[in-house]
């Protein structure tokens, strides 16, 4: 099979729990439901199997160009869903997830992003420039994530503002909840990004980008004031949602942007 | 075998009637192995709440096994003028689909309520253990519970809450998840107050702080909520405790400002707080809504959200009883290909009996 074959479907999984949502939401009887879970699932194990193929023909991790730093960063937030959803009961947040993972995922696959096969650089197989990578990019995938906590703290806090309760608001999570989740999102995904930076310095023989370098420590610098600012009150927990959903789009939008400076649009 | 149900409800008796007729806890296993002990019936449940008492039986024949199930109750409660107007009795589908009705909280005071599916839960589990239940009976009541289920979680009939009490509650707990740390400070010890500060007690919220400008009063309100009463000029101090501030004074002017509120939040490090003003004239300034971290809500806010809940609800109605429609139509196919009943008249898909009044 090949494998944007196996993309599109995970891709198809992510449509089918996102056209639910707006079914259900339309509806006005909105509850997270199996089905939804069972389109994630359905989504991360094409995802899984994608990366898997693409690996093997690499004979490296796929994180070569922006097509694939995309898939990983969707398939590392999806991850993530699986593991913080279940252990601080927000169920809730995988249907916010896969429209996410969708959206990256069909931007993936429409934007001319990918390299021809024949042009697949080999890459030189280095063991801490894969763990830096990968690292990094899961890091991203609770930012990701961080920014959907964000969006559901968002939209839950404006309702209690307003009085305007829809049936959505049954649905979501206490803003409490959220706020909790948020911060342990982002202190997740700070600590990760630490250890990818600081894998990348055991990379040897590489020439590393200074506009990546930069690039990944104003990440870091952004997501660590972030989380000084909560732990000194400095900031209201809806203020904090709302840097959390802004710093992940300048991150997306700034790495998009690097891509086009990178040589040979390589990531 | 005939299934049958004889009561009467707060939509047929008044509270008195209903108080004369309703069973102590402790009678319900004793009456209900009474019931089950006569001839005429085969299995028997008494449900007894403080809007219906209902007797569910199956009986070889419905009409003799109404006039026992009467004669007992006027046997316990001599019937008085109007009493037998009041009962109501429902044999075959109409039976089992009142007791759906009744289970799902469509036939309750406050639509959708909840709480009578534990209540009829205990019902039949006393009346089982009594022996009181057999085949007939057993099944129904399995089968009501999951029906109970089933119109609570496909439709919105139990969405929101009715009550500015359970209003307040819901509110506060989309707020700050649970309540059990949540702390209460009621502003002026009105009886509005008093019952939404008990409501939220309920759900765990603890440590009532009561301010009022009768510190006699206030002492009253804390010894009965186990609270703390501290003197009117004080509130603004002990508000860094707090998360939920519930106000009723009669004050003429807004005590509660953005201004002063603005500050306070500055001081409790930005953690939220749940403002109820209940008060007429309001005590809390609309504005203090558009600071961050503080969600106000005046009484009229509480109001319009319960009422909106109730017409949600009421709009689900129709689909609850195409939901029950559907279960007793199956229902009754089981009866019907188990044996146990011998005719059948059905009527738009749902067989039902034309022999017995429906509401006498």
């Amino acid at each position: 099979m090949h494998d944007r074959a196996l993309l599109e479907a995970s891709t198809f999984c992510f449509l089918l729990g996102f056209a639910y949502t707006m079914f259900v939401l339309g509806s006005g009887r909105f509850q997270p439901s199996r089905f939804n879970f069972g389109a994630m699932l359905g989504g991360f194990a094409f995802q899984t199997a994608f990366l898997v193929v693409r690996g093997h023909a690499l004979n490296a991790c796929p994180l070569t160009n922006l097509f694939e730093v995309l898939i990983f960063l969707s398939w590392s937030m999806v991850l993530l869903y699986f593991v913080v959803g279940t252990a601080y009961r927000l169920s809730l947040l995988g249907v916010f997830t896969s429209p996410l993972a969708f959206m990256f995922q069909t931007f993936a696959l429409i934007a001319p992003l990918d390299s021809p096969p024949a042009l697949r650089r080999r890459v030189l197989v280095q063991p801490w420039l894969e763990t830096h990578a990968a690292i990094s990019i899961i890091a991203y995938g609770a930012f990701a994530l961080a920014f959907v906590a964000g969006v559901m703290y968002l939209v839950q806090e404006r309702q209690l503002k307003t009085h305007r309760l829809r049936g959505l608001f049954f649905a979501l999570p206490p803003i409490a909840d959220l706020a909790v989740a948020i911060n342990r999102l982002i202190f997740t995904g700070f600590i990760l990004l630490t250890a990818g930076l600081l894998s990348g310095f055991e990379v040897h023989g590489v020439q590393m980008e200074r506009n990546k370098i930069f690039w990944g420590i104003g990440v870091w610098l952004i997501y660590g004031g972030i989380l000084q600012a909560d732990k000194w009150r400095r900031v209201t927990p809806r203020r904090v949602a709302q840097l959390a959903v802004a710093a992940f789009s300048i991150t997306l939008a700034t790495l998009w942007g690097l891509n086009f400076i990178a040589p040979n649009g390589s990531l | 075998m005939d299934l049958f149900c004889l009561g009467l409800s707060h939509q047929t008796a008044d509270v008195a009637t209903r108080e004369r007729f309703a069973f102590a806890d402790h009678e319900i296993a004793r009456c209900t192995a009474e019931l089950r002990s006569r001839p005429e019936l085969g299995e028997a449940v008494i449900l007894s709440t403080c809007n219906r008492v209902e007797v569910y039986a199956a009986a070889p024949d419905a009409m003799a096994g109404f006039a026992t199930a009467e004669a007992f109750l006027d046997a316990r409660t001599p019937f008085q003028n109007g009493d037998r107007n009041a009962l109501y009795r429902r044999d075959g589908a109409a039976a089992i689909r009142h007791l759906f009705r009744v289970v799902s909280g469509l036939e309750s005071m406050v639509l959708g309520e909840t709480e009578i599916l534990g209540q009829v839960k205990k019902a039949y589990s006393v009346a089982a253990e009594s022996g009181a239940t057999s085949r007939h009976l057993n099944k129904l009541f399995q089968r009501a519970f999951n029906v109970a289920k089933e119109v609570r979680t496909k439709t919105g009939i139990t969405r929101g809450s009715v009550s500015v009490g359970s209003v307040a509650v819901d509110l506060a707990e989309k707020i700050f998840g649970r309540l059990t740390t949540c702390r209460t400070m009621i502003l002026g010890a009105g009886e509005t107050s008093e019952l939404t500060a008990k409501a939220l007690m309920s759900r765990g919220a603890h440590g009532i702080f009561v301010s009022n400008r009768s510190f006699e009063r206030a002492q009253m309100l804390a010894e009965e909520t186990h609270g703390e009463a501290i003197g009117f000029e004080q509130w603004h101090e002990r508000f860094d405790d707090i998360d939920i501030l519930i106000s009723s004074t009669s004050a003429p002017h807004m005590i509660v400002t953005p201004e002063k509120l603005g500050q306070a939040m500055r001081q409790r490090g930005n953690r939220p707080v749940f403002v109820i003003d209940l008060a007429v004239p309001r005590d809390v300034d609309p504005a203090v809504n558009n600071l961050d971290g503080v969600y106000l809500y005046d009484i009229d806010a509480l109001q319009s959200i319960a009422a909106e809940s109730m017409a949600i609800r009421r709009q689900e109605l129709s689909e609850c009883e195409r939901l029950i429609e559907r279960h007793v139509g199956e229902f009754w196919g089981w009866m019907l290909s188990a044996g146990m009943r011998q005719t059948a008249i059905p009527v738009n898909g749902v067989p039902i009996r034309s022999r017995a009044p429906q509401v006498l």
